[in-house]
């Protein structure tokens, strides 16, 4: 009998999903005519790929086993260490996840493209990406952390810029390019400063730290904090996040929003093992600038024009969430709050998943409806639910988990952390609790205005007239993309509706990242209300619901009558409908403070009748505009002055070579 | 339990149209008019139910669901909270994020369903009610804080409890605070005066009725009996501090009902007494209420 052990699994996942990398590419540079050959090789090794390494992921997750083997490369001289943990396989199952459904979306996006040739390129980054960013998850080892790390980043900057012939998607790509550097430059700093102190690359040899002083202890974390939370688009480093996600095509932004986000969080929680208690103000920081992120994201992403730049901001906004439980759990964990320690790091952890689910299955929706307009901004939309009832339906199951809607899976996480606060506030006094009753209403508005975001999203998308010619003519997606959607849909509500199905498996992460509280967790966990007589309730309520809409809206009562919508006697237009821009407005004047709002140039011609009027909003992130722009001009103008140096001909450079020769002979014979 | 759950929601479908009822007669009666009957939603909704549909050519299932909706989350809600002497049939620890949540699942359907008509009416009541939301809903959390520390109970039945604190004591003056934000929150949510006007149709300062200026016939029933009931629940929660604390049932249920007929009634009045607010005015009023309810919270932060 064949022993399926998970390590197999993996092993057979990543080594077919480079095969699906290479091989397409081969074949469409022989074959110029085998576009759908090449197609069909790299969906097909990327789905039996994720499929394997799905199933052992989730083997892991239910055996709570962990296993660990390594790989010695003699003739380079290094020997790789991996290791497959509960708590790697908790963030590996949704890799592969969402790297099976994309490549099903991707299916039929790429089927019918425009642009021949570019199939085999895409199956090769798309496969890179999803086994660097498997190998991220299990690597034990700083070199090859870091080596994966680096494919991540370089294989998602080329779906990132995969639409070239664009210059826009060329300038993101940059700013892409070098926001990722830049928390790689934080990371490289800090695996040197851990090998310093350890004297060793193997994560297993890390158990040292946690003899460090204080001090040492807090830079570590603070440089963990920047580098991994920069890649995450954790405030205020997450400027790079709404640019890189507008650009790529939709599939790799559910792959790229919905788990590449969250391998930083995995990376960062795998380092805080290893760390010494820290002071209770490192977890308040981290509570604090995930709430900043996830208020202001959010607010940003109910003004975005822009369907993807939406989304993407709201990515920025569930990221924010995460740190905030993770923060929350750090805190409380050092004050020992045994139950509220283990409400917010379950509701993190969960949210994980979560978002994993609904942000793919939103993105997916998104790229349905670019897919059937070829419009992304939501001004051009309208009437798609009429024209594509199933991305509609799919859609708005998405927009009302991420809202936490009941009985969907965002409800879930988001009750974990509510609740979390709500005893951490009972069982404290004074300015501690004031902290947490402050934090618990920041993070209502937040759900708020999450709500505000998505009906904003849906509404104008897909309800009223449709606003443009494309609009229009859209038609339904084939099955392919619907399969991709409808799977992410069934996870949204199936945690939604049986959480207690996913409970038993976060246990085996969290006693990895807080061994103190494993034993206690189950007992807390059976408290919550999420047992059999939530599911039944809920699909009570939904089969209710199935009945009367079965009978009653099939069969309306009467001859009811179908008429033009109302507007005071007038024939409708699309014009006269709200905009997203509307929507939005009477929030982003009374609600949001004024350096957040974006810059507005109107134009009016002052005449007496009603004449020609320009009303223009940039889209540019405030913290870009005013924080970032200014540093990296004044910094490019600063470095511009030492440009001088590399002059360009020839006898100074030969100076120089003179002049270092002559300074290294001197050190020479000084020494 | 299944009897219990009959018997609320037997109270709550006979009881709400009244109480809309009450307050109309209040209105009229200060406004020197006869006014209509007490009973007179009753009848409407009759009417409207055995009535045709209009149904606008624009729109798809997110319209009709939006009244679905509208109806069946009061009825849910009102499962979780206490009706006076007749403890909540169904109550866990944590039920408010429920509570407050399923309210958030009304607004998405009712906001969705305004924008599926592609009106420019119905889409500016939307985003006024998707925005002031956001002003809401604070306050209801915080007043919900503040039950829940002087309870020690996470659940609705547990927190919604006669006080029984003296007024010059930090627990009676936030729950006196909290009160107070509860009956703001109760006009704000139910869109009543100075907030929004029920009775006017088609004012660009409208919030709800704008919203639901398409409906027509048994949806348009669905619309109104899911909002009386929802005002109901509103009022009950205040109720259930009010009321006095006895041990018969009887006795019990009677002050509870008269605490009722008493809120509908100041309800009536401050509708007689006050005009509509100016739309900029109104997030100015809800930030206040915010910050009354936070001095009600840290009343109970020593």
């Amino acid at each position: 009998m064949l022993n399926l052990s998970p390590q197999i699994l993996y092993q057979g996942a990543i080594t077919i999903l480079l095969i699906g990398a290479i091989l397409p590419l081969t074949i469409e540079l022989t074959h110029r005519h085998s576009t759908s050959l090449a197609n069909g090789l790299g969906a097909g090794a990327a789905l039996l790929g994720s499929g394997l390494g799905l199933a052992g992921a989730l083997l892991l997750l239910f055996g709570q086993s962990s296993v660990a083997w390594q790989m010695s490369w003699a003739s380079a001289g290094v020997n790789l260490c991996l290791r497959f943990d509960p708590l790697a396989a908790f963030f590996l199952a949704p890799v592969f996840l969402l790297t099976g459904s994309g490549a099903l979306f991707a299916t039929g996006i790429l089927a019918s493209s425009k642009q021949p040739g570019k199939s085999g390129r895409h199956w090769l980054y798309y496969n890179l990406l999803a086994v660097s960013m498997a190998l991220v998850v299990v690597a034990a080892d700083s070199l090859l952390f870091l080596f994966a790390w680096e494919g991540m980043s370089l294989f998602s900057f080329f779906m990132v810029i995969y639409d070239q012939d664009e210059e826009s998607t060329r300038r993101v790509g940059w700013i892409y390019l070098v926001a990722t550097h830049l928390s790689a430059a934080f990371l490289f700093l800090l695996f040197f400063l851990i090998y310093r102190q350890t004297g060793s690359t193997e994560f297993s040899s890390f158990a040292t730290l946690k003899a460090l002083p204080t001090s040492t202890a807090v830079l570590f974390f603070c440089l963990a904090l920047i580098g991994f939370g920069s890649k995450a688009g954790l405030f205020p480093m997450h400027s790079w996040l709404p640019e890189a996600h507008a650009a790529a095509p939709s599939h790799v932004l559910a792959l790229m929003g919905g788990v590449m986000l969250k391998l930083p969080v995995y990376a960062f929680l795998r380092f805080l093992i290893c760390l010494p208690v820290l002071p209770a103000w490192c977890g308040l920081l981290v509570t604090g600038l995930g709430l900043a992120g996830a208020l202001i994201c959010i607010a940003l992403a109910a003004l975005q024009g822009d369907l993807k730049r939406s989304l993407a901001y709201s990515s920025g906004e569930n990221v924010g969430l995460i740190f905030f439980g993770l923060g929350l759990w750090l805190y409380c964990r050092e004050g020992r709050f045994d139950v509220p320690a283990t409400l917010f790091l379950v509701g993190a952890l969960l949210h994980v998943w979560n978002h994993a689910f609904f942000k793919s299955l939103l993105f997916f929706g998104a790229g349905a409806i670019i897919h059937a307009t070829g419009a992304r901004e939501l001004s051009r939309m309208g009437g798609l639910l009429r024209r594509m009832p199933r991305t509609g339906l799919l859609l708005i199951i998405g927009g009302g988990a991420i809202a936490a809607l009941p009985p969907l899976n965002g409800l879930i996480s988001e009750w974990l952390l509510y609740l979390g606060l709500f005893q951490a506030g009972q069982t404290s006094i004074g300015g501690q609790a004031f902290i947490f009753m402050l934090l618990l209403v920041l993070l209502v508005i937040v759900g708020t205005l999450v709500l505000l975001a998505m009906s904003r999203i849906l509404g104008i998308a897909l309800s009223g007239e449709p606003r443009s010619f494309e609009a229009r003519e859209a038609h339904e997606v084939g099955p392919a993309m619907f399969i991709a959607m409808a799977v992410s849909a069934g996870l949204c509500l199936t945690v939604g509706i049986a959480p207690g199905l996913v409970f038993p498996l976060i246990l085996g992460p969290l006693a990895l990242l807080s061994p103190e509280l494993a034993t206690g967790a189950p007992e807390i966990l059976a408290t919550l209300p999420f047992g059999a007589g939530w599911s039944w309730t809920c699909l009570l309520v939904l089969l209710f619901l199935a009945v009367y809409v079965w009978f009653y809206y099939r069969l309306p009562p009467g001859d009811s009558r179908r008429r033009n919508t109302w507007i005071g006697g007038l024939l409708p237009s699309p014009r006269m409908s709200y905009t997203a821009g509307g929507y939005g407005q009477l929030a982003q004047e009374n609600l949001l403070c004024s350096c957040l709002r974006p810059p507005i140039i109107s134009v009016r011609t002052p005449v007496f009748f009603p004449g020609h009027w320009q009303w223009r909003c940039r889209n540019i992130d405030p913290i870009m505009a005013l924080i970032l722009m200014p540093l990296f001009s004044q910094f490019s103008s600063m470095a511009g002055s030492w440009r001088r140096l590399q002059g360009g001909q020839m006898n100074i450079y030969l100076a120089y070579f003179f002049l270092t020769t002559i300074l290294l002979l001197g050190w020479a014979f000084s020494s | 339990m299944i009897f219990s759950i009959f018997f609320h929601l037997l109270i709550l479908f006979g009881l709400a149209p009244l109480l809309a009822g009450i307050i109309a007669r209040v209105k009229a009666k200060i406004g020197g008019r006869q006014g209509q009957p007490l009973l007179q939603l009753y009848w409407d909704l009759g009417k409207l139910f055995r009535k045709r549909m209009v149904i606008s050519t624009t729109t798809t299932w997110v319209f009709r669901a939006g009244p679905l909706v509208g109806f069946v989350v009061p009825v849910m809600i009102s499962l979780l909270v206490p009706f006076g002497p007749v403890a909540a049939p169904i109550s866990f620890s944590g039920d408010l994020v429920l509570f407050a949540y399923l309210l958030a699942l009304a607004r998405f359907f009712t906001v969705l369903a305004a924008l599926d008509t592609g009106s420019s009416f119905e889409g500016m009541g939307a985003a006024r009610e998707a925005t002031f939301a956001i002003l809401i809903e604070p306050t209801i959390f915080v007043v919900f804080i503040v039950l829940a520390r002087l309870a020690g109970d996470f659940s609705l039945n547990g927190m919604f409890v006669p006080v029984k604190a003296g007024f010059n004591t930090p627990a009676g003056i936030a729950t006196t605070l909290a009160i107070i934000c509860l009956f703001i929150v109760m006009l704000a949510e139910n869109c009543r005066i100075p907030f929004d006007d029920p009775n006017t149709h088609l004012e660009l300062t409208m919030i709800h009725e704008v919203m639901v200026l398409d409906h027509s016939g048994p949806d348009l029933a669905l619309i109104l009996y899911g909002a009386a009931m929802k005002l109901m629940i509103s009022a009950i929660l205040i109720a259930d501090l009010l009321r006095p604390v006895t041990a018969d049932p009887l006795l019990g249920s009677l002050s509870f009902l008269v605490v009722l007929i008493i809120l509908a009634i100041m309800v009536g009045l401050v509708e007689s007494a006050m005009a509509r607010l100016r739309l900029i005015r109104i997030p100015q009023l809800l930030v206040g209420t915010t910050l009354l309810s936070f001095f009600a919270l840290i009343m109970l932060l020593r």
